[in-house]
């Protein structure tokens, strides 16, 4: 479904992303997981076409979208949940939802935010709160919900775990499995590894802007360099 | 002239400047650009009404229309001409650029239109003669002033609060990464803000040149240097501050008129602004800037 072959990402003189190629099959989940700073951002990034890559090719659905804008991108069906989940924090839970709805028809919208709230039904119950006065789980769920107002084909979430109370990290990953049980393929980044292998099918391992090893996820988690490097021993 | 009467004129005013710097607000809160040249458009939109009243003939609707649509566009043009190419450029590049384009458009009116007033033929745009509420005879034009005024930002209020275009500005106002993730294509919301920002502007146009019935190349200048002043007052980037920043400037200016010191309108309303600087930088109604992390 996704398939990156030979990314190489500049930030100004900063070389981020080193020659770089992965792939995503339908179904799948996919993570890439490494240390702060290896690059795994920078990739979502320049697959949602935010960044650039110098050289090679980015393909989605059999289509090159390396020099598509990135608000065509959504419209071919993917959507990014960013680091940080940068939800509108001035707009309501609603109007966020809506945003994540911009490219699809408008008669879907109802259905699409009820599915939403089915799934999050704490999105419900604040649907006319300012997404600023959300907790930091709640502004999780809400820009994954507003992801997946465009029922994207492909997901990609960018360190969903981050700053979230362990309790909540299981709750977004029993999510994300369920989700891709519902047919959603998921290329997801994460520092905490663990978690994200325990997810996903397949890995790949960066480390400074490079892929160093990749194996299927159970693989990964026995491996005794990534346990040692990543698992915590 | 009684004391009722000065608010009346302090509320006709106003309302225009509540006008124009929705125009200046709109703009800063989308690409954080001080468009210095949006009093210039106001301008040209008064030689536009000008020449379709007396050289087109045209009848007043019309002629409201042309020049609200010549505004618009002439934003747009500007916009993609000037202010797209510099998106990525530091902010005090497009700054600069906005003074150019403001000079630009000062020194082709007086090319073309040389820099003697012309009269403004206001009769023809709204009905003459007053209304005599309470023994107070207010003219139509400040009725239809403020009229028209409210009922642009209700209008504004409602594309922003409720239409899907709306609520994309807010989103690229408030994130622009984050909106081109949702498929919102940035350039198209920009170039949009500008557009809806001039047609404010091309009302204010009508609305100001009623009011002062010379138009010459350099009316634009201090009548947006006010409207940025109430911007900042309110609070630039809030669209409710600066509509109240608007009001706040136009009454006190009619404040100063009542008290016997017309002289020193302009002064004060500067020296509004050094204390704003001063004590409160956001404005009224304005957010503190956080930096993002």
């Amino acid at each position: 479904m996704l398939k990156v072959t030979n990314m190489n990402v500049y930030y100004g003189n900063i070389y981020a992303v080193k020659d770089v190629s992965f792939h995503v099959d339908e179904g799948e989940v996919v993570t890439l997981i490494g240390a702060n700073g290896a690059g795994k951002s920078t990739i979502l990034k320049t697959i949602s076409g935010l960044l650039r890559s110098k050289t090679g090719s980015i393909s989605f659905a059999g289509e090159e979208i390396g020099n598509v804008a990135s608000h065509a991108i959504v419209k071919r069906g993917m959507a990014q949940v960013p680091e940080g989940r940068r939800v509108f924090l001035q707009m309501s839970v609603q109007e966020n939802l809506e945003m994540g709805h911009y490219t699809q028809q408008g008669a879907t919208m109802t259905e699409r935010m009820e599915g939403v709230y089915e799934r999050f039904p704490r999105l419900l119950e604040r649907r006319k709160q300012v997404a600023g006065t959300l907790s930091g789980g709640e502004q999780q769920m809400l820009a994954m919900g507003r992801a997946l107002m465009s029922r994207p084909r492909l997901l990609m979430l960018d360190e969903p775990s981050m700053g979230l109370a362990p309790l909540l990290v299981e709750q977004i990953f029993e999510i994300i499995g369920e989700l891709n049980r519902a047919g959603t393929t998921i290329l997801l980044v994460e520092q905490n590894a663990n978690m994200a292998l325990k997810v996903a099918n397949r890995g790949y391992v960066l480390e400074t802007g490079r892929i160093i090893t990749t194996d299927s996820a159970s693989a990964l988690l026995e491996d005794d360099t990534v346990r040692k490097a990543y698992l915590g021993g | 002239m009684s004391f009722a009467l000065h608010l009346i004129n302090g509320l006709q005013m106003g309302s225009i400047y509540a006008l124009v710097a929705l125009g200046y607000t709109m703009v800063y809160g989308i690409i954080k650009l001080l468009n210095f040249a949006h009093g210039d458009i106001i301008m040209v939109g008064g030689y536009i009404a000008l020449f379709s009243l007396t050289l087109g003939r045209m009848p007043a609707l019309l002629a409201a229309l042309v020049t609200v649509a010549g505004c618009t566009l002439l934003a747009v043009i500007i916009e993609k001409l000037a202010y797209t190419p510099l998106r990525f450029a530091p902010r005090l590049s497009l700054l600069i650029t906005a003074i150019g384009i403001s000079i630009l458009l000062q020194n082709l009116a007086q090319f073309f239109f040389t820099a003697n007033d012309r009269g403004f033929p206001g009769h023809l745009l709204f009905p003459t003669g007053s209304v005599s509420i309470g023994g107070l005879s207010i003219a139509y034009t400040s009725i239809i002033t403020v009229a028209l005024s409210i009922a642009s930002m209700a209008a504004l209020h409602l594309l922003v609060k409720s239409t899907k275009l709306g609520k994309a500005m807010r989103a690229v106002s408030e994130d622009q990464g984050a909106a081109q993730l949702m498929g919102i294509n940035v350039n198209h919301i920009i170039t949009f803000t500008f557009a809806v920002g001039a047609a404010l502007a091309g009302v204010g146009a009508l609305l100001y040149s009623v009011r002062f019935p010379l138009i010459a190349p350099t009316i634009g200048a201090m009548l947006g240097l006010k409207a940025f002043v109430a911007a900042v007052f309110g609070g630039i980037g809030s669209i409710p501050g600066t509509m109240v920043g608007g009001y706040a400037i136009g009454l006190l200016e009619a404040l100063v008129t009542a008290a016997g010191l017309s002289g020193w309108v302009d002064g004060v309303v500067f020296l509004l602004l050094i204390i704003v600087l001063m004590v409160r930088p956001t404005g009224l109604m304005g957010r503190p800037i956080m930096e993002k992390v």
